[in-house]
């Protein structure tokens, strides 16, 4: 990877309890059919040891965002056009990427999708963890190795002494995304990024690895951020989240504001086209059409062609990020701008309706059952 | 049926079809041009400037050694009468741009233009030959699989554990006697076996893909599967390394005629000029061997920069 | 085309509306009283594991090992289990896509598959008159649709295949089966990579459909796609069902789904079923350790529900050495709060009865209950959750 083009203008740093604010951020690709906007202006922030989710579709942005806080992207053909991102007091899109090196891996760690293709086959998983401990913590091979040896016990793998000099290929699926995960720890990273941990995996392992995630980040002071089209996972493991659609945040607000009382018709269409058993007999109701081509997104807003409550103003004005719903929570409406004050009033009713009241149901049955 | 899913279209229901159509997202038009694979796949290769480039080379090469024979002012089958004899022959002049021969003092242009007939027929046609044995080869082991499988696999392991290169100079002196066709047919019966590997695996692995399971599910027969669903998905891989074929056939040919065996000497191919001009190197005059070789390395270079064009160019995988 | 894929084509649908599921469909009235339309007897596929130099079988996998079970007409009948339990195989096998290695399949009273009495069977070429009203659509909306097709041949293929020669008849049904999947009719000479996910398993449910059959296996139809498109697939797969009288066999790892789609769920553990019946009771009242375990699995995207999830150990063993005896002794938390007993490891449990039309197999099935699942669950750690294959 090459330097990224030199960003304009660095900002003031963000208050010391912010380890990782991202301002602003565009990264486009550009290929032979024209400029994806891939991530296309997104701000938000993770406080030392919270945790954030991204939730998104396939096309969203969510994966380049991961892939940008941690410049592994490929630039060219990605180009990060503007922003700030600041990761413990320091920006690092600006900085050297031999600095950058250095903080991967420790400060921030990164855990992907398939846990198979991310680690090498060549190696043991001993090596591998012993490696990154080495380069990072200039200690000696054999604190290093102990240290490997500790952070598999960490992550709940047994006789990890053996474990340890295995190679990945003789473990299985959710064992290996447990290595991926202890490599990810073994520096004690202040920022730990996880790419759909759970996607590649079946549903009972998929629950061993969150259960494990929920008590490591109990255990340690790593901040979290998660990334993942799941919004029952995102329910299960965030504090907040961050809503993106087409290369933009169209929500956010805290886990139980965006997916008990979602404001941005898209969040809205997704928790509601969600099968669950009190839909039994329905149709399912579903979000119209499919994601705009990047080639060709619409003029103002981008969820607009698929937006059930869209008015004539929707398609010429873009809708910003606005207060929604009270407590920090925002949305891209116009919905929630002036302008649509009436029709929101008579859609809410409508909404919470739609949303709430399963979800009540099912709180009440639980806790009926319990 | 069409009854059926006609009467599914009348009246209440004709609704509810356009509802699905709007749930689907119908009019949602990417608006790139809608191309087909050819379409797609030359509007890739044109960015891969060093492939451009070969294909050039590739075609000034080819149109040469088509037309060049009939516009070239001197006449391949008359032994030249210079005004000059020099028995070393003489460096490129403006009359000849290649200079001449020793000896004869011949055109050496002449005999690279008509060596350019030669080795390219020689290189493409032998290419075919391989091809066609490859692919037949290659489909039949990889669809019928089980014992015919393992025995022309293990035919291709015997005939890739020989000589290649004694083989050839063996048949092309016994069976060859210099007669280009004659060559053409052992090269290509000669160089079959990479390409049945190829088109092998690739049917393994085509066979195994979702689509082809979906064509049987619908009762598609095994040879509609074989020509309509198998070949057009393993064309390409086997365009890219036809292609590269061309090139180490066309440099076989030279090695060969090099060394003698292959094409009679009164056909110039590149590696028989080369040959003849041995006699002559210590004598100093360069320009003998220099062009007929040069025109090797640019034809192997080009056919190669084309190969590898052509892999990126008609990989299904990028549309960038 | 022949008679037989015009002419006897039922009427377009009656029934009152999509999902009214529980009771039998209108095409289980007209078959009679409940009859099967597909049933599977005793159901094998094993796939042999070669090795060494000399190719020779080292191994079995043991994908598919002896299930029964019936899909009566007009229900959605549902496959869930993780990867590797041979719900795939399964659904594969029923349609003799690939040649099962034991047991009996028949449809609407044909025999497809019968191992033991093979004069009976069809050949494979015998079979292509019922693979029109046997369909399948797959899971992988890229993988299933030829690359180098035009539409018009990759829905068009199944109708020529069935003896419709005549070009236009064909492109009209083409046309006819775009429509009714929420397409345009003139996507006829587009090729897959211009559509969306979601545009293009739509066009493999159309190449399904047209050769209108009664009985579809559908392969993880869904789990590919993004959320917001996934639902789109499942409304359109309900109002065909409606419309076109099919019956499903809906195989998928997602339980969720198969709690709002189906009628009657089977959850596969290694290649057997251990557990079968109608969802509301299977999911109200599981009584196998497994479903227990894979309900309390699921994400549930209401974060006001936060409970404790009781979390299985280890992995699935390979389906190459299944345990013995039950094959989920080795994962079970109800055997350790049993105390381990010993018919677990030494005795196969039969699927039985446990309630009407409620089959499980598991021997100790009276001890489950929600009660005990949630003490197994408060009692367990997630760092402790690999441990089961520590011996293997």
């Amino acid at each position: 990877m090459t330097e990224p083009k030199v960003v304009a203008g660095v900002g003031v740093p963000p208050p010391p309890e912010i380890l990782l604010d991202v301002r602003n951020l565009k990264t486009h690709f550009h290929v032979m059919d024209g400029t994806v906007p891939a991530v296309d202006g997104i701000s938000f922030s993770l406080p030392r040891g919270e945790t954030l989710g991204i939730v998104g579709e396939s096309g969203s942005g969510k994966s380049v965002t991961a892939l940008t806080i941690m410049r592994l992207l490929d630039i060219p053909p990605a180009e990060i056009v503007e922003g700030e991102i600041w990761f413990d007091g320091k920006e690092i899109l600006s900085m050297p990427i031999d600095r950058m090196r250095r903080i991967r891996g420790n400060d921030m760690a990164m855990i992907f999708q398939e846990p198979l293709t991310s680690l090498n086959p060549v190696f043991t998983v001993g090596d591998q963890i012993a490696e990154q401990v080495e380069t990072h913590r200039k200690v000696r091979r054999k604190e290093a190795w102990d240290r490997a040896i500790q952070s598999l016990k960490l992550v709940g793998i047994p006789s990890p002494e053996r474990r340890v000099k295995q190679y990945p290929h003789e473990m299985s699926g959710g064992m290996r995304q447990r290595v991926m995960i202890a490599m990810a720890l073994s520096c004690e990273p202040k920022l730990l990024i996880a790419d759909e941990p759970t996607t590649a995996l079946d549903v009972t392992i998929q629950a061993q690895i969150l259960e494990l995630l929920k008590e490591i980040q109990d255990r340690t002071d790593s901040a979290l951020l998660l990334i993942t089209h799941d919004l029952g996972v995102v329910a299960e493991m965030v504090e907040n989240v961050v809503v993106m659609y087409a290369g933009q945040i169209v929500e956010e607000g805290s886990v139980d504001q965006v997916l008990m009382t979602p404001r941005a018709p898209y969040t809205m269409g997704l928790l509601a086209s969600i099968p669950n058993v009190h839909k039994r007999g329905d149709r399912l109701s579903v979000i119209k059409g499919v994601v705009p081509s990047p080639f060709n997104l619409p003029p103002a807003c981008r969820f607009e062609p698929r937006c059930p409550y869209a008015w004539d103003l929707c398609r010429r004005e873009p809708p910003e990020l606005v207060a929604a719903g009270g407590r920090g929570q925002r949305a891209r409406c116009l919905l929630h701008t002036p302008a649509g004050e009436s029709r929101r009033r008579d859609l809410l009713e409508a909404v919470e309706t739609l949303v709430d009241v399963p979800a009540q149901q099912e709180a009440a049955a639980e806790a009926a059952g319990a | 049926m069409s009854q059926h899913l006609q009467s599914a279209l009348t009246e209440p229901l004709v609704e509810e079809v356009e509802r699905r159509a709007e749930e689907a997202g119908v009019d949602y038009e990417v608006t790139l041009e809608s191309l087909n694979q050819w379409q797609l796949a030359w509007r890739k290769f044109k960015k891969h400037r060093l492939a451009i480039i070969g294909l050039g080379i590739l075609g000034v090469l080819i149109t040469v050694a088509i037309v060049g024979p009939f516009i070239m002012p001197f006449e391949f089958n008359s032994i030249p009468k210079p005004d000059k004899i020099v028995p070393a022959g003489r460096p490129p002049s403006l009359v000849h741009p290649f200079g001449e021969t020793g000896g004869l003092q011949r055109d050496v242009l002449l005999l690279v233009v008509n060596g350019a007939r030669t080795s390219l027929f020689v290189g493409f046609s032998s290419m075919a030959i391989g091809v066609i044995i490859g692919t037949i080869v290659g489909s039949v082991a990889g669809f019928v699989g089980g014992f015919v499988d393992n025995i022309l696999m293990r035919v291709v392991d015997v005939m890739l554990s020989l000589p290649l290169l004694f083989v050839i100079l063996v048949a092309s002196r016994f069976f060859g006697n210099g007669n280009v066709f004659l060559i053409v047919v052992i090269f290509g019966l000669l160089s079959w076996m990479g390409i049945s590997r190829l088109v092998r695996s690739l049917f393994l692995s085509i066979r195994e893909q979702e689509f082809v399971e979906a064509a049987k599910a619908v009762g598609v027969t095994d040879r509609r599967i074989i020509f309509r669903h198998i070949l057009p998905n393993a064309f390409s891989p086997i365009v890219v390394s036809a292609s590269l074929l061309i090139a180490s056939n066309i440099v076989t040919e030279a090695f060969v005629s090099f060394l003698g065996f292959g094409i009679n000497p009164i056909y110039p191919t590149w590696g028989n000029v080369l040959s003849n001009s041995l006699t002559f190197l210590l004598q100093g005059n360069w320009w003998w061997p220099f062009f007929p070789g040069l025109m090797i390395i640019l034809t192997v270079l080009a056919v190669n920069f084309v190969g590898d064009g052509l892999r990126d160019a008609l990989d299904p995988r990028s549309r960038a | 085309m022949t008679d037989d894929a015009t002419g006897t084509m039922q009427p377009a649908a009656t029934a009152p509306s999509a999902g009214t599921t529980t009771a039998p469909g209108p095409a289980a009235a007209k078959n009679g009283d409940g009859a099967a339309l597909i049933s599977v007897r005793n159901l094998k596929k094993y796939f042999p594991i070669l090795g060494g130099l000399l190719r020779r079988q080292v191994a079995t996998v043991y994908a598919v090992d002896g299930v029964d079970f019936d899909v009566r007409p007009g229900e959605i009948f549902s496959l869930v289990g993780e990867s590797g339990c041979g719900k795939t195989t399964l659904g594969r096998s029923i349609l003799r896509l690939t040649e099962p290695t034991d047991g009996q399949v028949t449809f609407d009273g044909k025999t497809i598959y019968d191992h033991a009495n093979p004069g009976s069977m069809p050949s494979l070429d015998q079979m292509r008159p019922l693979r029109r009203r046997l369909q399948i659509i797959f899971q992988d909306p890229f993988g299933s649709l030829n690359p180098r097709m035009p539409v018009s041949d990759i829905i068009g293929e199944g109708l020529l295949a069935q003896g419709m020669r005549n070009r236009h008849e064909r492109d009209r049904k083409v046309e006819d089966a775009l429509e009714i999947v929420g397409l345009r009719r003139e996507y006829t000479r587009r090729y897959p990579h211009e559509f969306s996910g979601g545009q293009r398993q739509r066009i493999g449910i159309a190449r399904a459909l047209a050769l209108n059959p009664d009985f579809v296996v559908c392969d993880e139809p869904v789990s590919a796609l993004d959320v917001s498109i996934q639902s789109q697939i499942l409304n359109l797969l309900l109002d065909l069902r409606r419309d076109l009288n099919l019956t499903y066999l809906f195989i998928t790892h997602n339980l969720s789904v198969v709690q709002y789609f189906s009628d009657r769920v089977a959850v596969m553990y290694l290649g057997r079923i251990a557990e079968l019946g109608g969802v509301e009771e299977l999911y109200q009242n599981p009584r196998h350790p497994y479903t227990v375990a894979l309900l309390s699995a699921i994400p549930n995207p209401n974060p006001r529900i936060r409970r404790k999830r009781l979390v299985l150990r280890g992995d699935v063993p390979s389906p190459a050495a299944p345990p013995s005896g039950c094959r989920f002794h080795t994962r079970c938390w109800l055997r350790e709060r049993l105390g381990n007993p010993e018919n677990c490891v030494t005795q196969d449990p039969p699927l039985r009865e446990v309630a009407p039309g409620h089959m499980t197999a598991c021997h100790w099935a009276e001890e489950v209950s929600g009660g005990a699942a949630a003490e197994a669950a408060a009692q367990q750690s997630a760092l402790e959750t690999a441990t089961a294959l520590e011996d293997d």
